[in-house]
């Protein structure tokens, strides 16, 4: 029987496997940022180890940075003794740090795709849960929490158990002016969010075949959202295309032998999955979450389903929302395009031809972020940033920004936010912050409308 | 890691479903470079009204309820990877989480600070959140050698599942981070390959 795409890479990277326990896998690439990695360094040093392997390792300051001002110091007393101890850590560990200021800083999940330090076939880990971002590439990326940060210091493994694998196939054509963002949210929807717990997903299908990587990573960074731990599409002419000529990719003869290697990565055709679940693209619609969980989410212009439980029942409540109602023209005062799920050029590229012309409405604060310095570059030698400026958007520097409610960027309580991030938590945006999920084009819609409305 | 082997408890009821780890502990205190005083802000948002007020309504305000177990709905743990949700469970006095069904991020991070994350049948978890509810006295008892949690009262005796491993660990007091650190060997092999 042939083996599935997760299968080679996972195989391939086994070091041993515990009798009646986990495996250990080895990790080629390690990401790290300043909010998971303190308390890893600490421990390194309470048991005086060093660090395996610096050279796999690279780091950025992304979740607690200020996006405006970026050049002075940082006011906030903590976030600034967390960045800085980034910084000292990573000089004393010998790590490679993109920081403020670097021109490759940014979201971890942006930069390191952009820099070609992401690439097919690998297996990479981050302290964080969309980390699953890099399996766009066909690689076996996942989140982590700090211990298992501390032991990839020290080992550049990681003890795990085998995920099962699962196989979400979407086919046929998708409607106008659905995109990446609308496939996710609506999958996530129709399965919920724990139908992923214990899998690793493949997407399949022509629908994640004919998307750009951009798209394959918003799709891949929401598999965590369904509970799963990573989800990746096997690499092909679109992702071999991305990965040529970045700063990190191989080159020369290097590039020639990892190219071999990536075509043989792909699910064989007598592959088996341990589950198969396969969607009609023409299906989905234009996605909108209405709850407090990503799998709360509608067609844009449905009606909010009655509540199932106790949990969905509060959810309604928080969000201010009745069952039976439509959010088609409710007033929203706060629009967010960014974070590692939608914010790279591509999701600039769309929000800036929609607005192009037009203006935001008064009533709406609409808020632009890049995900790294180098799409905020990109989005200047485009000249998009003119017609965010002309359009009434504020453009910030690159980050996390309003997506966690941790950093300066928060929305006030009580408040709607069209964000085009990945969690529409309670508070996830701020204490009492209401967010509603959706893609860029609905996001630049409501800020220039300042409501929801129908995209027809 | 402290050892963990069996406990006797009264337990503390969250009969709510999908508790993400952004509720567990809020973004806005994940600021600190040392895992210590997460329990403070342990479910930030639900315990204080305005920021600063108690509510009255949640039950870790409740002075009925106490205990070292807490017992919660299902998909337990969601969302974000930050091990500052295990860490303010542990810091707020918790050694033991029981619901029907935990996420996986969240279940290895408990596992890793001594927490036992113990998955047992909805219908049991239903039980023992009602009765609860109306006599917060209930003694819980966990047995880690036996793979056991039992509820007297309500004559519930459910064994749990734990990976092999995961129990040697947790009844020993070991890290992962010592056992791959006694693989080097094997490790440094593969590299060569």
């Amino acid at each position: 029987m042939g083996k599935t795409l997760f299968d080679k890479v996972w195989d391939a990277h086994i070091v041993d496997t515990i009798q009646d326990g986990p495996q250990i896998l080895y990790i080629d690439q390690h990401l790290i940022h300043e909010v998971t990695s303190p308390q890893a360094f600490a421990e390194l040093e309470e048991k005086g180890i060093d660090m395996a392997r610096t050279d796999k390792t690279v780091a950025t300051a992304d979740h607690n940075v200020p996006t405006i001002n970026q050049h002075l110091s940082i006011k906030d007393a903590l976030s600034r003794k967390q960045v800085d101890t980034l910084t000292k850590n990573c000089e004393k560990f010998g790590v490679t740090l993109y920081g403020l200021g670097h021109p490759y800083q940014g979201i971890i999940h942006v930069m390191s795709p952009e820099l070609g330090i992401t690439q097919p076939g690998m297996t990479m880990v981050c302290g964080d849960s969309h980390t699953s971002t890099h399996g766009a590439f066909g690689t076996i990326a996942f989140g982590i929490g700090t211990s298992q940060v501390a032991q990839v210091f020290a080992s550049q493994c990681v003890l795990i158990n085998k995920p099962k694998t699962m196989r979400i196939t979407v086919s046929g054509k998708l409607g106008h002016n659905v995109g990446p963002k609308d496939v996710i949210l609506y999958i996530i929807a129709q399965l919920g969010t724990n139908a992923g717990t214990g899998f690793f997903v493949e997407y399949a299908g022509n629908v994640f075949e004919d998307m750009t990587m951009e798209g394959r990573m918003t799709v891949c960074n929401m598999s965590i959202e369904m509970g799963a731990r990573g989800g990746m599409i096997a690499p092909d002419q679109t992702t071999f295309s991305y990965v040529k000529n970045r700063e990190f990719a191989p080159k020369g003869e290097a590039w020639d032998q990892k190219l071999a290697y990536w075509k043989t990565l792909h699910s064989e055709k007598d592959a088996t999955f341990d589950k198969e679940i396969h969607f009609d693209a023409a299906d989905i619609a234009p996605m909108i979450t209405y709850g407090t969980n990503p799998g709360m989410g509608m067609a844009l212009d449905a009606k909010i389903p009655a509540a199932k439980n106790e949990t969905e029942v509060k959810a309604l409540e928080y969000m201010g929302f009745n069952a039976g109602e439509e959010l088609l023209g409710k007033t929203i005062n706060y629009v967010f395009i960014g974070s590692c799920t939608n914010s790279r050029i591509e999701d600039f590229r769309t929000v800036a031809s929609y607005i192009k012309g037009k203006r935001k409405a008064n009533n709406v604060n609409a808020l632009v972020v890049p995900g790294s310095q180098k799409v905020a570059a990109q989005i200047q030698n485009e000249g998009l940033n003119q017609i965010f400026e002309e359009a009434g958007f504020e453009i910030r520097q690159s980050g996390c920004s309003a997506c966690l409610g941790m950093n300066e960027d928060k929305i006030p309580a009580n408040e709607y936010c069209v964000s085009t991030s990945n969690r529409n938590f309670e508070g996830r945006q701020g204490p009492g912050a209401r967010t509603l999920l959706a893609s860029p084009l609905i996001a630049a819609m409501t800020a220039v409308e300042g409501k929801i409305t129908s995209l027809h | 890691m402290e050892k963990f082997t069996r406990l006797q408890s009264k337990a503390v009821p969250l009969p709510i479903s999908d508790v993400d780890t952004d509720q567990i502990i809020p973004a806005r205190f994940l600021k600190a470079t040392n895992k210590i005083g997460f329990g403070e802000n342990l479910f930030r948002d639900w315990r204080y009204l305005n920021d600063t007020e108690p509510n009255k309504e949640f039950v870790l305000n409740n002075p009925k309820y106490s205990g070292s177990i807490l017992v919660a709905g299902a998909n337990f743990g969601c969302g974000s990877s930050r091990e500052h949700a295990a860490w303010a469970i542990e810091d707020y006095g918790f050694k033991v989480v029981i619901s029907s069904f935990f996420a996986d991020i969240f279940k290895g991070n408990a596992l890793n600070n001594g927490i036992l994350a113990i998955q047992i049948d909805q219908h049991e978890l239903n039980s023992i959140l009602q009765k609860l509810e109306a006599d917060p006295e209930i003694i819980i008892e966990v047995d880690l050698e036996a793979q056991k949690c039992t509820v007297p009262v309500l004559g519930i005796e459910s064994s749990f599942e734990i990976d092999p491993y995961k129990k040697y660990c947790l009844l020993n007091g070991f890290d992962d981070i010592d056992f791959l650190l006694s693989k080097k060997t094997e490790i440094n092999k593969f590299e060569k390959k």
